[in-house]
């Protein structure tokens, strides 16, 4: 019955979302306020019914009703019930219920708090929005239907994959999925504005808050995500180039570059077009994400069964809305007014040349991934296109970035001096170039990667942190005056100085434990000791555990040093008999600096257990230096300007599309 | 996402043994092996989602860890080694695509693109207009 009454709600939210997708926009051609302030209402019903859905979906796992076929083919009773909760989107249906949840969510946010945004315009968002919502409900009711039933429901489940009942995993989905699904705004926003014909400064306030939620959130999902790979796959690993890795990346540069074009729109009305353009190739980023994993056209053929049917759907979806909206651009852009020029020195010009390296990089990542899929349709051969790739294209076009951002803050708008820039700069110049000589002079020039990897970070966090000495006169007025000008310092500087701390904390992180991580595979009996970083390393004791749906086996290992043991790490790995399926929980001691990181594997006939240990020198600091970045999004978004300012229409900054285009004054 | 990475893992977990290079594998000679270490980074375990053999924990990996350690003791250098394996498995083996006719774009187009790119922001730059900036700036005042 729950079920049933689930199923219904959805198939009632896509009556609604296809009313959403059509009146209003017939509405705001109309002037039709009636048929305008239908966008809102359809929003805020069509949430209202997509989340009762996927409530009853979690109720259904929760009771263990096996009679609902996605419950009995993903879950089992004696699964603790925080991962029966989790388990609706551990699967392809539930998944996408979860995708269809969040769209809902944000067009109901829009509905709800765009107040300010004017009626037409807000009326096509909304049912741009609402034609994605009908497009992806269509593909949940017919060929993703979670609510199906069984004839015969059986007494238990066939349980879910044990590598996704761990937190990590249970909280990274919704995240990634938050930022996919938030990039739909701005294609929403993207595509009103082109019907509408007017792209302002107004447009890019409206809009910019939205994508720097969904950035964030992104940024917490590929965080997350790759911290899990960290701690379960058991060999120390943090960022593969896997396929489904690179999907997400993608949207995330692009996304990236949409965020700071969005802010020169904003403040200096250039780059519009190439902003909207953005905006969507951004989201049909997000969608191509949303192919590749949920069609499984770039898994191997020995992995999985997948429905040709799913993929051909969201392939008609991609190919519908970006084909759709770039055809729209086409004919459009070219009569937009062009933006108010720049000087080639200029914050402006800092802000696109890291949007075009931004870009590249993306496109890079696009082809690593998908070029052996259409050498594999088109050519004779096949090819694998790995890390070794990436290193030779993608990192030296990513370097000028990590050179680029430093400058921006500090390059005036419209037109600047080099030099007068650079003076400025001198002190985190000089303090990085003495990182990397000192690195060059401890290594004997064997690491030149390095040396310019910890210059290169040391230049980002020290000049990031130069904006706020220069801006609050530290070292040319007293220290009261300082913390004065930094309390009125608005928040949007706090989340410059946080995001861009957070790369250089990244990069600063990736050169340390790359160059510098040790690595030892050993076979340990009870009571061996072996030596990795610092640290002595003794296996205590062996035992085994029964978990509530597993047997593990679980080693403790005892971290000494000089004889002194100041703590016991366990590591386990986990036996799923109902699905015969092994994993692996690592055993991690951090200090914030480094982790020591222990993986138990298999014993020998002899009673020695396979041990593999890893010294991490600055790993911390690749999830760290995420989530500061996520961070800064988040103080971003609750400066105040974003709510105040929003109201304020600027005559100046209208620059209206097509023939009946007026002179911007 | 988690489909694949899903996949990937039931395929993983159904072959067995839980962990990629083991001791019993491992060369005596260190240089040898560090070598070894290197040389499997660049090469594909066939039967995974783009795991090198180094990182994977297949069956399949683990031979070709064993050729690539066997070759290496034979005295063949670090290329021959993976002109040997790439030989037998083809270029599906190589994660480091080889420049050939059908991957000279996948090479190129990166640089390709980032030339184009720059070309665009300069033209931009030097758009008709540009020279007035100053009047607009004038114009622009109080903004």
């Amino acid at each position: 019955m729950i079920a049933e009454l689930g199923h219904f709600a959805l198939i009632l939210s896509l009556m609604v979302s296809l009313l959403q997708a059509t009146l209003p926009l017939y509405g705001a051609s109309r002037q039709d306020r009636g048929l305008m302030a239908l966008a809102s209402f359809a929003a805020v019903t069509a949430f209202t019914l997509v989340a009762t859905s996927f409530v009853c979906l979690a109720w259904a796992f929760v009771i263990d009703d096996f009679s609902v076929q996605l419950v009995a083919a993903n879950s089992q009773t004696t699964k603790p019930v925080i991962y029966k909760i989790t388990g609706v989107w551990a699967n392809h249906e539930g998944s996408m219920l979860l995708w269809v949840l969040i769209l809902t969510i944000f067009s109901a946010l829009i509905a709800l708090f765009g107040l300010n945004i004017p009626k037409p315009l807000k009326a096509r968002v909304l049912a741009v929005q609402g034609m994605i919502a009908t497009a992806f409900s269509a593909f949940l009711i017919f060929t993703s239907n979670p609510f199906l039933r069984l004839a015969q429901a059986p007494a238990e489940g066939n349980g879910m994959n044990p590598l996704l009942q761990d937190p990590g995993l249970a909280i990274h989905p919704p995240c990634l999925y938050m930022g996919y699904v938030g990039f739909s705004v701005a294609f929403s926003f993207a595509v009103a504005a082109l019907i509408e014909g007017k792209v302002d400064a107004a447009w890019a306030r409206w809009v910019r808050p939205w994508v720097l939620l969904a950035w964030c959130f992104l940024t917490m999902g590929i965080t997350l995500g790759s911290f899990w790979a960290y701690y379960i796959l058991g060999w120390g690993g943090w960022w593969f180039w896997d396929p489904v890795e690179n999907v997400s990346f993608m949207p995330w540069l692009v996304g990236t570059a949409l965020l700071h074009s969005a802010l020169v729109v904003e403040r200096r009305h250039a780059l519009v077009a190439w902003t909207i353009l953005l905006a969507i190739l951004t989201f049909s980023l997000s969608l191509i994400g949303t192919f590749v994993v949920r069609s499984g056209v770039l898994t191997s053929v020995h992995s999985f069964a997948t429905d040709p049917a799913r993929g051909f759907f969201i392939l008609v979806i991609i190919f519908g809305a970006t084909g759709g909206a770039l055809l729209l651009y086409a004919l459009r852009i070219p009569h937009v007014k062009k933006g108010v020029p720049f000087g080639i020195v200029s914050r402006e010009a800092s802000l696109l040349l890291n949007n075009v390296f931004l870009v590249v990089s993306a496109a890079t990542v696009f082809f690593g991934t998908f070029w052996p899929l259409f050498i594999d349709l088109f050519g004779s051969d096949k090819i694998s296109v790995g890390a070794p790739y990436y290193n030779i294209t993608f990192v030296p076009l990513f370097i000028p970035i990590f050179v680029i951002m430093v400058l921006g803050p500090f390059l005036k708008w419209k037109r600047d001096n080099l030099k007068s820039v650079l003076q400025q700069l001198s002190w985190p110049l000089a303090v990085a170039l003495i990182f990397a000589i000192a690195v060059i002079g401890i290594n004997l020039a064997h690491h030149l990667f390095t040396a310019a990897g910890i210059g290169l970070s040391v230049w980002i966090i020290a000049g990031s942190l130069w904006v706020f000495v220069k801006r609050t006169k530290l070292f040319e007025g007293s220290l009261l005056q300082a913390l004065n000008i930094l309390r009125q310092t608005p928040r949007a500087y706090f989340g410059l100085l946080l995001g861009h701390l957070g790369v250089g904390m990244v990069l600063l992180a990736i050169t340390v434990v790359t160059t510098w991580q040790q690595e030892k595979i050993v076979t340990l009996k009870v009571g061996d000791q072996t030596h990795i970083g610092y640290y002595d390393v003794t296996l205590t004791k062996i035992e085994t555990i029964i978990g509530p749906n597993y047997e593990a086996e679980r080693g403790a290992f005892a971290l000494s040093q000089g004889g002194l043991t100041f703590s016991v790490i366990s590591a386990e790995h986990r036996y799923y008999a109902l699905q015969q399926q092994q994993t692996n929980q690592t055993g991690i001691r951090t200090n914030l600096i480094s982790n020591t990181y222990i993986a138990l594997g298999d014993a020998d006939k002899s009673g020695g257990w396979t041990v593999r240990l890893y010294y991490h020198p600055m790993a911390p600091w690749l999830w760290i230096g995420g989530f500061t970045m996520a961070l800064g999004g988040f103080i971003s978004l609750s400066d105040r300007r974003f709510r105040v300012g929003v109201a304020q229409r600027d005559k100046m900054a209208t620059f209206p599309i097509g023939n009946t285009a007026g002179v911007a004054s | 996402m988690i489909r694949a990475l899903f996949a990937v893992f039931i395929f993983l977990a159904s072959i067995g043994s839980a962990f990629a290079v083991l001791p019993d594998e491992m060369l005596k000679d260190a240089a040898l092996e560090h070598r070894a270490r290197a040389i499997s980074q660049e090469l594909r375990c066939l039967v995974c989602q783009n795991e090198s053999i180094d990182d994977s924990d297949a069956t399949l990996a683990r031979d070709l860890r064993m050729i690539v350690r066997e070759r290496l003791t034979a005295g063949d250098s670090d290329a021959q080694v993976i002109g040997f394996v790439a030989q037998r498995y083809g270029n599906f083996v190589l994660l480091k695509p080889p420049f050939q006719a059908d991957t000279v774009l996948l090479w190129l187009l990166p640089f390709l693109f980032l030339a184009i790119g720059l070309f665009a922001a300069w033209r931009y730059f030097k758009q008709p207009g540009a020279d007035t900036l100053e009047l607009e700036n004038e114009l622009l005042k109080g903004d």
